[in-house]
């Protein structure tokens, strides 16, 4: 399993693999921005996405719609991790075919749930 | 004599008609009677240049006062920017005393530990070098069994309050994200004080603010209102199930 982190603090890019790596997940990489995650997620073979949405160059949003319009992307699980909390933007994001959501600040139990519910949903 | 005075007389009633004008909002009439009186007055260069810097002047502090986001900017921006700044502290300080109460459950762990295995590896250095009897070493054995229990336990225990501190980490994006906004207002409100001193060096003030670009709020703090906002992850799953996932 084989996990991009994309979030443009490395902070929090720490503390989520760090949660995951509490989770069994340590083949995990990071980029700062939706430009940088881009070329990576197209040669790095990625299994899974944790994307903040707030970020300069190009949002978690944008990421997640250019991932789906991509025919070799378009089925890689993603989740939203982000202190974005307008319901209007929950909705969006969710339209634009995002796998789960979950708001900062959160607790490594909501990662945890989120992401295991995520897998059994994928398969 | 007589002839300067009559001029004096209409130029007052000029003066006089020019307030009564003036007062009842009648600008053009008003116009009209000051290029008469600066006909008269022979400078009338000097008094169109007047006329032009007041009406400058006059357009400008109109443009100010009906700047709606100056008013926006004391009544809601400024306060809220205090709010802000009050939820960057309760934070941070949240984080601390997290970080802070984790460590010093973890010290006795640790200590403990220390002690036991020192304690531990001096008897079995005498076992090693055939110093304990049979009985002695009966008892050391059940030490080492109490002890690697307790060695697991605690370093759940230690994993556990090492979780918490790196949970309490996520105040740096947070309150980082909250004060770069509170930044973003503070250069909105310096773009105003340059245009108020543009106003008293007769120039127009410019409006650089960017108006329909679309704005992500960032994190909830409490007490701000940030519109049709979820207040935690139940709501965000809550929303997120009626949409059908």
């Amino acid at each position: 399993m084989k996990i991009l982190i994309v979030d443009d603090f490395s902070t929090m890019r720490r503390i989520i693999k760090n949660l995951l790596r509490d989770l069994g997940f340590s083949n995990t990489q990071e980029a700062d921005d939706g430009l940088t995650a881009w070329p990576m997620l197209q040669t790095g073979n990625f299994d899974f996405l944790v994307s903040d949405w707030n970020m300069p160059g190009m949002t978690g949003l944008d990421l997640l719609k250019k991932v789906r319009a991509d025919p070799a992307l378009s089925s890689l699980p993603i989740l939203l991790v982000t202190a974005e909390s307008k319901r209007e933007q929950i909705i969006e994001a969710a339209q634009a075919g995002v796998n789960g959501y979950v708001v900062k600040p959160f607790t490594a139990g909501t990662l945890e749930e989120k992401i295991n519910k995520i897998f059994e949903r994928v398969g | 004599m007589a002839e300067v005075s009559v001029v004096e007389n209409d130029r007052l009633a000029k003066a006089r008609e020019l307030v009564a004008l003036l007062e009842a909002g009648k600008d053009a009439k008003a116009d009209l009677i000051i290029e008469e009186l600066s006909e008269n007055c022979g400078d009338n260069e000097l008094f169109q240049e007047v006329g032009r810097l007041t009406r400058e002047l006059h357009e400008a502090i109109n443009g100010f006062i009906l700047d709606s986001s100056i008013g926006d900017l004391a009544e809601t921006d400024i306060p809220d920017a205090s709010e802000r700044l009050q939820y960057v502290i309760t934070m941070t300080e949240n984080s601390a005393n997290t970080t802070l109460g984790a460590v010093e459950a973890c010290m006795p762990l640790l200590e403990h530990l220390e002690k036991h295995s020192e304690e531990l590896t001096d008897e079995w250095k005498k076992f090693k070098s055939r110093q304990l009897s049979k009985d002695e070493f009966s008892v050391l054995s059940l030490q080492i069994e109490e002890f690697l229990t307790v060695v697991s336990s605690d370093s759940k225990a230690l994993h556990g309050k090492m979780s918490e501190v790196l949970m309490a980490q996520d105040f740096q994006d947070l309150t980082s994200q909250i004060i770069t906004k509170v930044i973003a207002l503070v250069h909105d409100v310096e773009d105003k004080l340059i245009g108020l001193i543009r106003i008293s060096g007769n120039k127009s003030p410019t409006d650089k603010k960017e108006h329909g670009k679309e704005v992500l709020e960032g994190p909830v703090v409490p007490g701000i209102e940030q519109g049709d906002v979820v207040n935690s992850q139940d709501e965000v799953d809550d929303l997120l199930s009626s949409l059908g996932f």
